[in-house]
């Protein structure tokens, strides 16, 4: 689970000091950056850049090529839910849509109280337990309406 | 002391297996017995995860679909002593799903503490890296080349030929690159290795590094799989410390280290030269071939590219011997391939096997027919790339070659299974939409193609203009095919023209009440 610090620069910069030394360096610090503060904060594009010695239209083009890296915080809790071939061949693409009406949530939204986001992966290597899904970094195999509606109500309640 | 084992895979974490062996360690103190819980990989009997395992004078003896809240029952039931209860499978390798296999890659999956080193080397790890480092490393090229082992992540290349490259071409660094980016729906066999037995890997890279005189090693591991990356990383550690990895590798002169990278969720990654832009820094942006990353790939320097499942396979043809290995499989398919039975099959899990069964027997026999209880209509094999084979195919044998020939795929051993309720325009506009998410954007087929074709198969749901629209789709397809830059585009048609072939009905629901009148 990411964390969700605010955004200290000095920090952020001991983050991108620490990777320095590795070949390559730029997606273990987004990784870590993300990590730390639970998103990849805009200030962070134009300090990494500057430390990798790239432009910053480079790093913007880095950060914005991976669906992983947000750009604004998620919820206090992210739900992914499988939508691939596996997962859709027991009926994935029915269960999500119903669920996240019933919820009034949408693909890639946060709640409006923040607790939970929701957003799709493609494929989470359980697929011989389709649907499949990854709560707070936790895999649950076999979703169905009920188990999702019990995430939904752990989210809201912590 | 009784041992149990639960498995720490994912697949059966998903099912509660955390639980189920917290509730095992509870039991046990509770009730003042002496056992001990083994984190296993898992056997690949998925369907019956949690398994829950207990040694016994037997043998191992196997109870499926445990629940935490069975644990107290199980255990009252004799479950230390393998007895009886409603859950109790018999000796798991007297279970048919495992006696049918030739466990070569997956050897000591599901048997071994995959973190534990002193059960790696009394399973014979390490024996194929002693093989090596008795050889020369040309002499190590050269048992690869022999074995007939190719490329496991789809390609099928000789696996000996690109390590001959990589030892050819000069240079003061060569690199070893693992590719883990197993983003194919219905694969997971790279998870599960890194998993159940991560050692394997470690080793097979390390034989690599010496067979081709590189130094460093990388593994590229996607990042939806967050708990393989503990598990695999903790083995990473654990290697370093008993002198596996690093300046003496087993207090040998080879000097080798390797480094867990993850990736940031874009499946294009998984193209071999897009995952080495991303491992430097860059967008993952798909490299015009040639040169070959074998020749200028990582930092521009001699690379091997291989996927987890042909590294984590050459500790054991050094161990039996390339000959061994080649005397499996058919035609030019030699050696074995871990199935992955997934989607809607009663029986998922990891079967590996010789090369030569037939798509019938895989996911009929093996596979045991759909969850559902309906009939079969299709199986998407190779993943989100891969064509839709319709039941009257078959007779289809396992191999590279037949399956080219009838313009479909083995990819990585993925098979999903669907029942006869799929709707096979939808799967085909699905296979459009997904490339049109994951284009890299640097090629106009796949760029724009994957969207203009989601659009046109809309325009054909719609009943409109279909048998033009359905000739313009055919004609775009051929287009991405030929045209786009790397596999992604280049494949993406093949689920789209399988589901026209052979599903043509799907995509004339609408115009067929017209023309009959």
């Amino acid at each position: 689970m990411s964390g969700s610090a605010a955004w200290d620069s000095a920090r952020a910069q001991e983050i991108i000091d620490a990777h320095l030394g590795l070949e390559g360096p730029a997606m273990p610090i987004l990784h870590a950056l993300q990590h730390e503060f639970g998103y990849v904060p805009e200030a962070a594009v134009p300090q990494l850049a500057a430390s990798l010695n790239v432009s910053r239209a480079e790093m913007h083009g880095v950060v914005s090529f991976y669906h992983d890296f947000r750009r604004e915080p998620a919820g206090r809790h992210v739900l992914k839910l499988c939508r691939a071939e596996s997962c859709q061949s027991l009926g994935s693409e029915k269960l999500a849509k119903e669920f996240l009406e019933r919820h009034k949530l949408d693909w890639h939204h946060t709640s409006p109280d923040g607790a939970l986001t929701v957003e799709a992966v493609y494929c989470l290597g359980l697929c011989a337990h389709s649907p499949a899904a990854l709560y707070d970094g936790e895999p649950i195999g076999c979703v169905d309406a009920g188990k999702l509606d019990e995430i939904v109500a752990e989210a809201k309640s912590q | 002391m009784t041992k149990i084992f639960v498995s720490l895979d994912m697949a059966a974490k998903a099912m509660g297996a955390d639980k189920v062996a917290a509730a095992f360690a509870k039991e046990a103190a509770a009730r003042g017995l002496d056992v001990q819980i083994v984190r296993n990989g898992s056997r690949g009997l998925l369907w019956l995860e949690p398994l829950v395992e207990v040694e016994t004078p037997e043998g191992r003896i196997g109870y499926g679909n445990v629940a935490a809240k069975d644990v107290p029952a199980l255990i009252d039931a004799g479950l230390l002593q393998g007895g009886a209860h409603a859950s109790r499978i018999g000796l798991v390798e007297e279970h048919p799903y495992w006696k049918r296999q030739n466990r070569i890659t997956f050897k000591r999956c599901g048997i071994t503490d995959p973190l534990c080193l002193a059960d790696y080397e009394a399973h014979d790890g390490g024996k194929g890296l002693a093989r090596a480092f008795s050889m020369s490393p040309a002499e190590c090229v050269a048992e690869v080349t022999k074995s007939g082992l190719r490329g496991r992540g789809g390609a099928g290349f000789p696996t000996g030929i690109k390590w001959k490259t990589v030892a050819d071409t000069p240079a003061t660094q060569r690199y070893v690159v693992v590719n883990a980016d197993e983003g194919d729906s219905g694969t997971f066999a790279d998870r599960m290795i890194m998993e159940g037995d991560p050692f394997a890997l470690i080793e097979g890279m390390t034989i690599c590094g010496y067979a081709v005189g590189a130094s460093k090693g990388y593994i590229y591991l996607r990042s939806e799989y967050p708990q393989t990356a503990q598990v695999f990383g903790k083995a990473i550690e654990r290697a370093r410390a008993a002198g596996w990895l690093g300046p003496k590798v087993r207090g040998s002169e080879f000097a080798f280290d390797v480094e867990l990278r993850i990736g940031a969720g874009a499946y294009v990654c998984g193209e071999e030269t897009s995952l080495l832009e991303s491992l430097e820094g860059k967008r993952g942006i798909v490299r015009a071939k040639p040169p070959f990353p074998a020749i200028a790939g990582l930092f521009d320097k001699p690379t091997v590219v291989n996927n987890v499942l042909s590294i984590a396979t050459i500790p054991m043809i050094f161990e039996l011997g390339a000959q061994h290995y080649a005397d499996c499989g058919v035609g030019r398919s030699r050696g074995t391939m871990p199935l992955q039975i997934a989607g809607n099959v009663k029986h998922g899990g990891l079967c590996e096997v010789d090369f030569g069964l037939t798509l019938g027997e895989i996911v009929n026999d093996i596979g045991g027919g759909t969850l559902t209880g309906r009939p079969v209509r299709a199986v998407q094999c190779g993943g989100p790339l891969g064509a839709y084979v319709p039941v009257k195919d078959f007779d289809l044998v396992f191999d590279y070659e037949a399956f080219a020939k009838r313009d479909a795929l083995i990819g990585h051993g993925g098979l999903v299974v669907f029942d006869d309720t799929a709707d096979m325009l939808q799967m085909a506009r699905f296979g459009m939409e997904f490339c049109a998410i994951e284009s890299c954007g640097k090629c106009t087929p796949c760029r724009i193609g994957s969207t203009r074709g989601v659009e046109t198969i809309d325009k054909i749901k719609a009943g409109e203009n279909v048998e033009a629209n359905i000739a313009l789709v055919e004609d775009l397809c051929n287009t991405m095919k030929l045209g786009s830059l790397c596999a992604l585009g280049g494949f993406a048609p093949y689920p789209v023209l399988s589901a026209l072939r052979h599903f043509p009905e799907d995509f004339r629901k609408k115009s067929m009440p017209a023309a009959a009148e």
